[in-house]
């Protein structure tokens, strides 16, 4: 059976879900590969969240927020942007791809954006196979 | 009354609980006055199977440090499981998986590889390394197997209690110890310390607003002696960290390494950690950002530094 990524989206609320939204009413097509959770500001995306989705099954995390200077609560994008690259620092360390964790800005208006955004990723992933979460040897 | 019977046991661990365990100091006159220990590796000569031979719960109390990262820990784990009515995983080790645990950024394969064939004073020309079984002459020699990962106590055993620390402080000990003693038991799951708050609620320095512009290795500056340790560029695990311990570390301008384990509420004390720290870069400029980064030279054991086996991803991925 050919693989199927599964990623999960941590979407802000107010720019980057109303993008998904966008790409959906304009019927844009896009892999269907993405499960989507909203949550207020792409600040409140604790680095547990995006371990625990990894710990979970996913094979990707991809966290979008509004573009910087444009977060609803003014400063919340640049917390993210200040921990996904620490994340992916660590990350690195645990053997996880780097490709694997992704974060990006879309706005409201940017249905387009959005939908290249998730073609994209999904094909990376889909290169990189399933996260699986194991130390390579025989006991675990 | 009869006496308890206490158990106390070392796994994947240094030696330094036994030493945690002894600093109680003359209190231990009081503990053997209400408690015979029945089984103590490193003080008292008693068999496995003599603990093999106890019959089911007779023990009423197992102090247990160290994680389990060979067959022979994971055994007496589960031996002293069976035997034992209250099980306490005691110190960092058994807790969280410790600086042991570290070593799940590796597996079998290649720490035996490190260990005993690629250290620049080791020649090993035959390769040897040690195998579960040998053939002799004389029959067949068993040691235990190695795993690839460490694993904490309660990824192994039911543990009923924990008592934290790296090694647990003596106040911390004996807090338990008391409670065992008078029979008054916290809810099982409990973990037993002085103050379920951040390691900060313990510290006397002052603290201000968290910005930071670089981060320092401990060497690398010393700290103002009044002043948060982390608003000073240091990586002080404090404000993640389950405190009770009394905050030594701080007082002596060190930042806290995280011993205790994750505060209340927390899954995943690297995380949280990682969390705090990006948090408070004074940047919001993605080149400077990655430099102030840089100086985090090791993240993984910097934020995980005693919890990897018992982060949410456990250890690293090895392909
Ligand atoms: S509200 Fe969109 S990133 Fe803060």
């Amino acid at each position: 059976m050919s693989f199927e990524p599964k990623i999960v989206g941590i979407l802000c609320n107010w720019c980057s879900y109303a993008g998904a939204d966008l790409a959906g009413i304009s019927r844009k097509k896009f892999a269907p590969n993405v499960r989507v959770v909203r949550v207020m500001c792409s600040g409140r995306v604790e680095p547990a969240f995006v371990l625990k989705a990894l710990q979970s099954g996913a094979d990707g995390v991809l966290v979008l927020g509004c573009h910087p200077g444009d977060c609803h609560y003014a400063e919340g994008n640049y917390k993210a942007a200040r921990r996904m690259p620490l994340l992916k620092k660590m990350l690195a360390q645990m053997g996880v791809e780097d490709e694997r964790v992704r974060l990006e800005w879309v706005s409201a208006s940017e249905g387009d954006r959005f939908a290249s955004i998730v073609n994209e990723m999904t094909e990376k992933i889909r290169q990189l196979g399933p996260f699986n979460h194991n130390g390579g040897g025989a006991n675990g | 009354m009869a006496k308890l019977k206490v158990a106390l046991y070392w796994a994947a661990s240094c030696g330094g609980c036994e030493i945690g365990q002894l600093q109680i100091g003359e209190k231990i006159l009081k503990l053997v006055e209400v408690a015979d220990i029945v089984f103590w590796p490193v003080a008292i000569d008693v068999k496995y199977k003599d603990v093999e031979a106890m019959p089911s719960k007779s023990i009423d109390v197992c102090l247990f440090n160290g994680g389990i990262r060979n067959s022979e820990q994971e055994h007496i784990a589960k031996m002293l499981r069976e035997k034992s009515k209250v099980m306490i995983a005691y110190g960092a080790c058994a807790y969280g998986g410790g600086i042991p645990g570290l070593a799940n950024l590796f597996n079998k394969q290649t720490i035996f590889d490190r260990v005993y064939l690629e250290t620049p004073s080791t020649l090993n020309n035959d390769h040897t390394v040690p195998q579960p079984k040998t053939k002799v002459p004389e029959g067949e020699l068993n040691i235990p197997e190695f795993y690839d990962s460490v694993k904490t106590l309660r990824q192994t055993i039911d543990v009923d209690y924990v008592i934290p620390g790296c090694p647990p402080e003596e106040r911390t000990t004996w807090l338990a110890l008391e409670a065992l003693i008078s029979g008054k038991l916290p809810p099982k799951g409990t973990v037993i310390t002085h103050n379920a708050k951040a390691v900060c609620d313990d510290c006397s320095r002052k603290r201000d607003v968290k910005k930071v512009k670089k981060f320092y290795r401990t060497f690398e500056m010393i700290p103002e002696p009044e002043i948060c340790l982390l608003e000073q560029g240091l990586l002080c695990a404090g404000i993640t960290t389950r405190g009770g311990c009394g905050a030594p570390c701080p007082q002596a301008n060190m930042p806290c390494t995280g011993c205790y384990g994750p505060v209340a509420g927390v899954i995943d004390q690297g995380a949280h950690f990682l969390s705090a720290v990006a948090s408070v870069i004074d940047s919001n400029n993605p080149e400077e950002v990655r430099k102030i980064i840089d100086d985090i030279r090791d993240p993984v054991g910097t934020f995980y530094r005693y919890s990897l086996p018992d982060s949410l991803l456990g250890r690293a991925r090895i392909k």
